[in-house]
């Protein structure tokens, strides 16, 4: 579950190929126009190995940290069916990460170094996991709503130019189809249910709306910076590309079921095919990306938490003679 | 901290972080990489890396990675550090390869030197009626 490449404003444009080798670098860039895959021990310009680093640590954080909001749920969710799916979904979005994590580390980085950055808040994650599940009905929408704009972005950014990243999104993809599935069946039966279903699943939809829409992340600044990593097949579409391909999917089968999306401008503009919507809050979503939501702190503190009480175990089964080497692919 | 989750509020965490750091090097051990048959019969094949503190372990982790959500017959796990590959940068070794068609089947063809010489010596092609047979349909 994670929305799309965030670029770094702060990063020059030129700096991305500042002093690399111009033979390698086009002999590189080649490659990607072929449409071959890069490997982990491939030359690559240091810009591509810093921005896909934190594409993937922060994409896998976002599955470990996604599944806490709807972890809460596990011993409250209706029926035991639900609960033996809600555990399944939990449990494949917790293997995500671990599958994310490897493929970061290929780049270089090791797994005890962003497992810190997250705890200490140098790294982000999906902002949408600041906000707590309420109700049952919360973990419905985010299982349909959230998974969904999750499956577009990694569709799409399977078709990267990083090896480990692709095979690990293909495997990822596959698995996210059961979460999809299971959010919609969720949405469904409390949509057609009682009075008192339909308006908790309608009140979930109201709170989630703004997350959903602040997913794909702020319309990209047109940037030469922007342009490279096209280029370089780390970023597949823009942000805005990837908000109407779920807008253009998911609002007519939420329309579907008599639900009401809370924006009076949404509609397709049937002309040129485009959706016109309200921008949602984008001073609210870089005040809470920064820290300052509903969970931050809490999601941080749970996460310390886990590692710190889990440290004896894994230092018992230390040894000393054991040195680290970086995974092959 | 007060969550909605009473799970949470029992643990009674505190407001604030101390920004330690919380994992040492090497606390998350050394990678395997792990291989996957789908059924008897099969190729293993790469699928990807756990990290393990021992090798039993490493079976363990690859069997929730990679066996949890697919048929799965067998698995093979191995250290990282074990492993000796090739360099990309000298794929060009690999380069003359599909230049040996001396090597393959399709390459081997002499049905047209037998007909000549069948024609020349007046041998008959025992597939010639059939070939005719055939024609005719």
């Amino acid at each position: 579950m994670y929305g799309n490449a965030q670029i770094d404003s702060k990063d020059k444009a030129k700096s991305l190929t500042e002093g690399e080798d111009p033979i390698k670098l086009a002999e590189f860039e080649a490659r990607i126009i072929r449409g071959e895959k890069i490997e982990p021990k491939d030359w690559m310009p240091a810009a591509y190995r810093k921005q896909l680093i934190r594409m993937i640590e922060q994409h896998a954080h976002s599955e470990i940290i996604g599944a806490l909001p709807e972890g809460t749920w596990i011993t409250r969710a209706p029926g035991f069916r639900r609960k033996l799916a809600l555990m399944a979904k939990v449990q494949d979005e917790v293997g995500h990460a671990q599958l994310l994590y490897s493929a970061a580390e290929t780049l270089g980085k090791t797994r005890e170094d962003m497992i810190n950055d997250l705890i200490n808040g140098k790294s982000k994650y999906s902002n949408v996991f600041n906000y707590p599940a309420m109700t049952w009905a919360d973990t419905a929408i985010i299982a349909w709503l959230i998974d969904a704009g999750a499956i577009i972005n990694q569709v799409t950014n399977s078709k990267g130019s990083y090896g480990p990243y692709c095979r690990a999104l293909e495997r990822i993809c596959s698995e996210e189809s059961f979460h999809l599935k299971y959010g919609h069946d969720n949405v469904v039966f409390l949509s057609t249910g009682t009075q008192q279903q339909r308006e908790m699943v309608q009140d979930a939809l109201n709170r989630w709306w703004t997350p959903i829409m602040h997913f794909h992340g702020p319309p990209d600044k047109v940037s030469q910076h922007t342009e490279v990593l096209m280029r370089w097949k780390v970023k597949m579409a823009s942000n805005d590309d990837m908000r109407y391909r779920f807008l253009d999917e998911y609002v007519p089968k939420i329309w579907d079921l008599g639900l009401t999306i809370p924006d009076p401008k949404l509609r397709k503009n049937e002309e040129t095919g485009v959706w016109d919507y309200t921008e949602p809050d984008w001073e609210e979503f870089k005040r809470v990306i920064n820290g300052d939501g509903p969970c931050n702190k809490e999601r941080l503190q749970v996460r310390r938490w886990a590692e710190e009480k889990g440290a004896w175990v894994r230092r018992a089964l230390l040894k000393a003679e054991s040195k680290y080497t970086i995974p092959l692919a | 901290m007060s969550s909605i989750d009473p799970r949470i509020n029992r643990l009674n965490l505190p407001e604030n972080n101390d920004g330690k750091e919380v994992l040492d090097e090497l606390e998350q051990w050394e990678t395997y990489e792990v291989f996957h048959q789908k059924k008897r019969g099969d190729q293993h094949v790469h699928v990807g890396i756990v990290h393990a503190a021992n090798p039993e372990l490493a079976i363990i982790m690859a069997k929730e990675a990679f066996g949890r959500r697919r048929q799965t017959a067998n698995l093979w796990v191995v250290k990282s550090s074990a492993v000796t590959a090739t360099d990309y940068d000298d794929q060009d070794i690999f380069e003359t390869t599909p230049e040996k068609t001396y090597r393959e089947a399709s390459d081997y063809y002499c049905m047209d030197r037998i007909r000549k010489y069948q024609q020349e010596h007046g041998i008959k092609d025992r597939k010639e009626d059939r070939r005719k047979k055939k024609e005719s349909v």
